[in-house]
């Protein structure tokens, strides 16, 4: 996918003035925020829950490389195909490989963000084949000229009902319908038909599990049973950082995945996939690969950001974020927003690419505190600011501002006589009520607001002036 | 019982309140002068190095974080009006600092004794009175560092509660971010006046007399953004103004 974060400012301008995403994001916390909190009050004691799941996670990143080896390993034992893409385009290189050894025309596909990294459906139609997403809010997305995701779970989160019903009326040629009900037997509909003729199905892997070779699918809407059964191959791809040890861990991990995602306590569906089908065996693909993309997670593995591997993609950073409520996700302008966007798209895109991202946060941990692996998002997005500081890839008025800022505060008298003299210039630009409503020098904060004016005294001269009269009251 | 032995405190009022409002910092001096507290403000004080450790000039930081703990590493406690630089001793410090042994020591001392305000009247003095009086309603703004770094959520509360007069009504998400975050205020200034413009909204909505924060900062950004609105009656008042009735 095409990166467009560098123009984040002036996206997220776009969208806080967009109405009806406006009204669409408003449901967030209805959706997502409360459904949440009822859905963790369940559990006996999410907070020990939390920290098995973080040492699962981490217990794999420490040693990926072994327990990648097994997954391969048994995986092959159950008569699957393990291949390894070091970047997004190898994905689609192998995609098309396989799409061509087995005479493929029509690939449904299930939902994968790892697809998104390597546009993998505009390489599978540039090379003649046709490609049907199958989740609905990707099909969503498809049909309406490959619009980007905003969000990691519901990536149509920012189309209201109305909108998809005008879209289905004009590319599906069909009486527009009003009811959600309608809209979902209509997609469907369309939608059946193509997994039965379809030739491949490609699904993404919320899990690999090592010890049994497995991929484990997350879904609510049944597609991504269908895409993986009916045809006769199965492509799952995913990050290497996805693969778990043993399936006692996948067991731990799903108590908080379905409760952080969509505060449910079980998904509707929950596929394990192990092997191609045996004889005798009714289900299950003949032929199955899987595609583990590195992608740059190495190079985030051996990084200090290196605890983002744990995310397990429930999107409750950004659904919990105060800037991802206001902006929704398209304004990141690459595959993962919110939070842990703000990491993985610099890192996998280059921080060059996309240094706004980590400072477009109020550090508030409203994400730390709910990440179900504890990832510590701030700090994070803090050791990127040092990078991108370091590398000087962020304004040189920031940097100098900041820097003369440190500058002045390390010389005690040099501060006093400065502020001193600075709240009473910044006094004389009040109003009569005590408000500055522009100040030169700070337009991205007056453009919006006012300025309470300082008191024009500092508090040390008047301590200073206290303490000379004998007032030590 | 024998009477406890009297504690140095040492007063960091913080740049903010030493620039933009001093009645915060008399607040906090006169909350905290009673019989067994002595309470110094060490004059060479400046800044915690916040701007400089969240903007990504580690360096700086660095500098001024050591200048802070040699500064106050003598006294038995460390407070201050504010979440945000209290939370930067206390939760960051020792990450900051802590590459040089002997300064790591030294910024783990200190993080232990530091508190902001209300914690530090609450858990430590266990006051039960004080000295403010407001007749009226509040609603209290939980700003982001007290709250998830440093806990702070009963302890402003109930000291409020014993303020005279005062009646304490909650606003819809108070736990949410004002939008302030630092630098982030003007950086991203159109995105931090929308999420002030959402905590205005809330604040209307709970139709407080004032609204109280503990972090001088959220302070700013949400009376700065009440008052574009046209909103002129909702007063903006920090917690310890409130509480020693002291107020600019």
């Amino acid at each position: 996918m095409q990166i467009a974060s560098m123009h984040f400012k002036a996206r997220a301008h776009d969208k806080l003035g967009d109405a009806q995403l406006q009204r669409n994001l408003s449901k967030i916390k209805g959706k997502f925020v409360n459904k949440r909190r009822s859905a963790i009050e369940e559990l006996d004691d999410f907070e020990a829950t939390r920290e098995a799941a973080r040492a699962i996670r981490q217990r794999v990143l420490d040693d990926l490389d072994v327990w990648l080896e097994i997954f391969e390993a048994n995986a092959r034992a159950r008569g699957a195909t393990v291949l390894w893409a070091a970047t997004p385009d190898d994905v689609n290189k192998l995609v098309l490989e396989i799409a061509f050894r087995h005479g493929a025309k029509r690939i449904v596909k299930s939902k994968s963000m790892v697809s998104e990294e390597s546009a993998l459906d505009l390489a599978i139609e540039g090379a003649g084949l046709e490609v049907v997403e199958t989740d609905l809010g990707e099909y969503i997305l498809q049909i309406n000229g490959y619009e980007p995701p905003s969000h990691l779970v519901g990536p149509a989160l920012h189309k209201s009902k109305e909108e998809v019903s005008q879209l289905f009326h004009r590319k599906h040629g069909t009486p527009r319908k009003e009811g959600i009900d309608e809209l979902c037997r209509e997609a469907r509909a369309v939608l059946r038909e193509k997994y039965l003729t379809a030739d491949i199905g490609i699904s993404g892997g919320n899990f690999f599990v090592a010890e049994s070779g497995s991929v484990v699918l997350v879904t609510n809407e049944g597609n991504a049973t269908l895409c993986t059964t009916l045809p006769k191959v199965h492509v799952a791809i995913s990050g290497i950082e996805k693969v778990v040890p043993t399936l006692e861990d996948v067991a731990t991990l799903m108590r908080l995945l379905p409760r952080s995602a969509t505060g449910q306590s079980i998904s509707n569906y929950v596929d394990v996939l192990t092997g191609t089908k045996g004889e005798g065996e009714h289900h299950g693909a003949e032929h199955m690969y899987f595609i583990l993309i590195d992608g740059g997670r190495t190079g985030v593995l051996a990084s200090d950001v290196a605890e983002a591997l744990r995310c397990i993609r429930c999107g409750a950073c950004m659904n919990h974020c105060p800037v991802y409520q206001a902006i929704g996700g398209q304004a990141y302008g690459w595959v993962y927003p919110g939070p842990i966007g703000s990491i993985l798209t610099p890192m996998y895109a280059g921080l060059e690419n996309a240094h706004d991202l980590p400072q477009a946060s109020t550090m508030c941990n409203q994400c730390g505190v709910v990440c179900p692996v504890k990832i510590p998002l701030p700090d994070l997005q803090r050791k990127l600011r040092d990078r991108a500081f370091a590398e000087e890839l962020r304004p040189w008025q920031e940097r100098t501002a900041l820097r003369a800022w440190a500058w002045v505060a390390h010389r005690p008298r040099l501060y006093a006589a400065l502020s001193k003299l600075g709240v009473r210039i910044l006094r004389l630009g009040a109003d009569r009520h005590r408000m500055i409503r522009r100040l030169p020098f700070g337009r991205g904060w007056t453009a919006g607001r006012d300025m309470p004016a300082p008191a024009g005294r500092t508090f040390r001269e008047l301590y200073a002036a206290r303490r000379a009269r004998g007032d030590r009251r | 019982m024998a009477p406890r032995p009297r504690m140095r405190v040492g007063l960091f009022v913080t740049c903010l309140v030493d620039l933009m409002r001093p009645s915060i910092g008399f607040a906090a001096l006169k909350l905290l002068e009673r019989p067994d507290v002595e309470v110094v403000v060490p004059p060479s004080q400046t800044c915690c190095g916040q701007p400089a450790y969240n903007g990504g000039d580690r360096e700086n930081a660095i500098a001024l974080a050591r200048k802070l703990v040699a500064e106050f590493e003598g006294f038995d406690a460390i407070v201050a009006p504010s979440g945000s630089c209290a939370g930067m001793v206390r939760t960051h410090y020792v990450e900051l600092l802590g590459d040089d042994p002997a300064w790591r020591v030294r910024a783990e001392a200190l993080a232990a004794k530091t508190w902001e305000l209300t914690q530090f009247l609450a858990d430590v003095l266990d006051v039960d009175t004080v000295p403010g009086r407001f007749d009226g309603t509040v609603t209290y703004h939980d700003s982001c560092a007290g709250l998830r770094e440093l806990g702070v959520k009963a302890q402003p509360r109930a000291l409020l509660d014993k303020v005279a007069g005062l009646k304490l009504v909650e606003m819809p998400e108070c736990e949410t971010c004002c939008g302030f975050g630092g630098t982030f205020s003007v950086k991203f200034g159109e995105i931090s006046t929308r999420l002030a413009d959402d905590k205005c909204r809330h604040v209307e909505t709970a139709g407080a007399d004032a609204v109280v924060a503990g972090d001088l900062g959220c302070m700013l950004n949400i009376e700065g953004r009440l008052r574009r609105r046209g909103h002129a009656s909702t007063q903006v008042l920090h917690v310890a103004e409130v509480l020693a009735g002291e107020r600019s």
